[in-house]
């Protein structure tokens, strides 16, 4: 039956929220089966969390040698699924592991790659943003099964009342796919605050914070947001790698993204700014930055912020 | 060891992009070597070079493999001229036009070709973005993928590389025996500038030019017409709308709740 295959991410026993959104696009030119690539034992929690999600089937593979062997091994377990099921298009999320095992599966099944796509229609024909977001680029693939990654929060993951059925396939990782050893595994820590890619509105700081994130992080608190950062402020690990936004942190795209003494150098532009509404703050009336904000304030972070902070709280009460 | 280093001309970042018929317009803009590969030649001599101290001629060589036009030359020479050894330039008027597929297809062919032991990449090309060549080189070689590394340890003597991988999901450790494809990130050391005698001594490095028939590929596998996928239209992105800009005396925090509260999104 005509289908559509999405690898189901997952960390520490949660199914990550791109699968929802994969399942609502794949839905859109056919019936979804959804692969959870688990530790022995674990894919049952992990398929009972697709209920009301557009995952018609679960195809579960248990193994060791995800851990253990990583990329490798995950391509491998999904070459044989795509032979057996041969889904009209393969939807996998745009993280760094998903881009390369989409690389990895396109060339192994003998299918075009299509990475970072912000939609994907019914006839599979996929929207990127490139350049930094300067260009709109609808694409398909015209040679073998179609691999897609879509970036996280693309788009708001319809849901239904389906239950999916369950379907443990036994799979054996081939040697040739073992070559790396995984030896430790430090998954990064999640504080409380919303996924940078999920967030609605990001609060980031950069070298204009000095190393004192107590404003941004105050800010975020008070609107539900993320908190990200540029590269400076990563780099001085002020703030951990994973919350860099930008060419070579993550792409964000939220209602609002408001950047605290960030001067705005094109490797940061290029992470945000598809944002719908940008705030800046920055000291500097020349920054670059202002070219892109919606609204700039040239002032002092650390004034602006509370501030801005006693205001937001006195309308809401 | 031999250590290939796949590198890529890029258009300057900073340089306005223009789009023609759905594709890049390279001719336009300044091209410059793609700033993510320096990190993986700078990573590639800082391995090569305790070994090779004090040694007449190098043991462990670098060679830059790039695929591009003629002009893909001057991105090579400036990578020799930070220290790598050799150069292989696949030109052919065929590539023009390449999907990720094809490129992996053309420098994995150079790699075999080589008899390397390591091939080092930058994590991706800051025009196209798409982070999947290390890992369809692994894919095409069957090498050991050891891709975004935050820090890399070459044990040579026992042909074993070990990495931290660091990517948004957190840090691994993996290792792997040669062959493998080592991919690294952008945090993982400053690249040098190259010196005045390291660019009079690129002049003198061999940069060898082939064609796609030296690897016995044929121009229908590659290009625009061998691309597994097709751009159907590319659009710039409206300008956006000019914003306001306040001076702060003192206000501005205030005035920026109302601006916030006004668009509804406190
Ligand atoms: C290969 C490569 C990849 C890169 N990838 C990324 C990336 O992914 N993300 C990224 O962000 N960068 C990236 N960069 C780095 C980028 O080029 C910039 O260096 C970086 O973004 C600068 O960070 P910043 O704006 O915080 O610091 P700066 O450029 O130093 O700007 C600090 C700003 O803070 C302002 N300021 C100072 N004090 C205050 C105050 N009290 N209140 C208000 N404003 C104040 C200053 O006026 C200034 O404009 C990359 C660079 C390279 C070469």
């Amino acid at each position: 039956m005509s289908n559509v295959l999405i690898l189901a991410d997952h960390d520490s026993g949660k199914v990550a929220k791109t699968a929802a959104e994969l399942a609502t696009l794949g839905k859109r030119a056919s019936s979804v089966n959804a692969v959870i690539l688990s530790a022995p034992g674990q894919s049952d929690a992990l398929a009972a969390q697709l209920a009301n999600t557009e995952v018609e089937k679960v195809l579960s593979v248990e193994s060791d040698d995800f851990a253990k062997h990583g990329i490798a091994a995950m391509v491998d377990a999904l070459s044989q699924i795509v032979a057996t099921t041969n889904p009209v298009a393969v939807l996998i999320p745009s993280t760094a592991r998903g881009k390369e095992i989409a690389g990895r599966l396109a060339v192994r099944i003998g299918g075009g790659v299509i990475t970072d796509a912000v939609d994907v229609a019914s006839n599979l024909q996929t929207t990127q943003s490139v350049f930094g977001g300067s260009f709109t680029v609808t694409a398909s693939v015209k040679t073998g099964t179609p691999v897609i990654t879509v970036r996280p929060s693309a788009v708001e993951a319809s849901s239904t009342s389906n239950s999916p059925t369950v379907e443990k396939l036994s799979i054996s990782i081939a040697d040739s796919a073992k070559l790396v050893t995984i030896s430790e595994s430090k998954p990064a820590v999640k504080g409380g605050r919303p996924e940078l890619t999920e967030a609605k509105i990001v609060i980031s700081g950069g070298r204009g914070t000095n190393g004192d994130f107590s404003q941004v992080e105050a800010m975020a608190d008070l609107l539900g947001a993320a908190v990200g950062a540029s590269r400076a402020a990563t780099d001085a690990g002020w703030y951990p790698h994973t919350h860099q936004v930008g060419q070579t942190g993550k792409t964000v795209s939220p209602q609002l993204y408001v950047a605290c003494g960030i001067s705005g150098a094109i490797q940061h532009r290029a992470g945000m700014q598809t944002s719908k509404t940008i705030v800046a703050i920055n000291k500097d009336p020349e920054a670059p930055i202002f070219d892109l904000a919606d609204f700039g304030v040239v002032g002092d972070l650390f004034a602006v912020l509370p501030q801005a902070r006693e205001a937001i709280a006195a309308k809401r009460s | 060891m031999k250590i290939a280093i796949c590198v890529k001309q890029v258009p300057d970042s900073w340089a306005e992009k223009k789009m023609v018929n759905g594709v890049l317009d390279r001719e336009s803009v300044d091209a410059v070597l793609n700033d993510l590969d320096e990190y993986a030649i700078e990573e590639a001599l800082r391995v090569v070079e305790p070994l090779n101290e004090g040694k007449e001629t190098p043991e462990h060589t670098i060679t830059l493999i790039s695929m591009g036009p003629d002009r893909a030359t001057e991105a090579i020479r400036k990578g020799l001229s930070m220290g790598a050894d050799s150069g292989v330039l696949v030109t052919d008027p065929a590539l023009a036009g390449s999907d990720a597929i094809a490129t992996s297809k053309v420098l994995s062919e150079v790699i075999r070709a080589g008899g390397f032991d390591l091939v080092f990449c930058g994590t991706e090309s800051t025009d196209a973005r798409m982070s999947v060549i290390p890992a369809m080189l692994a894919e095409r070689l069957g090498w050991a993928q050891l891709t975004f590394a935050g820090s890399v340890k070459v044990d040579a003597s026992n042909s074993v590389v070990e990495i931290a991988r660091m990517t948004e999901s957190g840090v691994e450790t993996m290792s792997a025996k040669f062959p493998c494809v080592v991919s690294v990130i952008e945090k993982i050391n400053e690249p040098r500038y190259p010196s005045f005698k390291g660019i009079m001594a690129a002049k003198k490095k061999v940069i060898e030019n082939k064609s796609l028939a030296d690897f016995g590929i044929s121009a229908a596998e590659v290009g625009a017409t061998g691309a597994w996928s097709v751009v159907a239209d590319a659009q710039a992105r409206p300008p956006r709308d000019k914003g306001v800009k306040i001076e702060d005396s003192g206000e501005a925090g205030a005035k920026l709740a109302d601006y916030l509260a006004e668009k509804r999104l406190v």
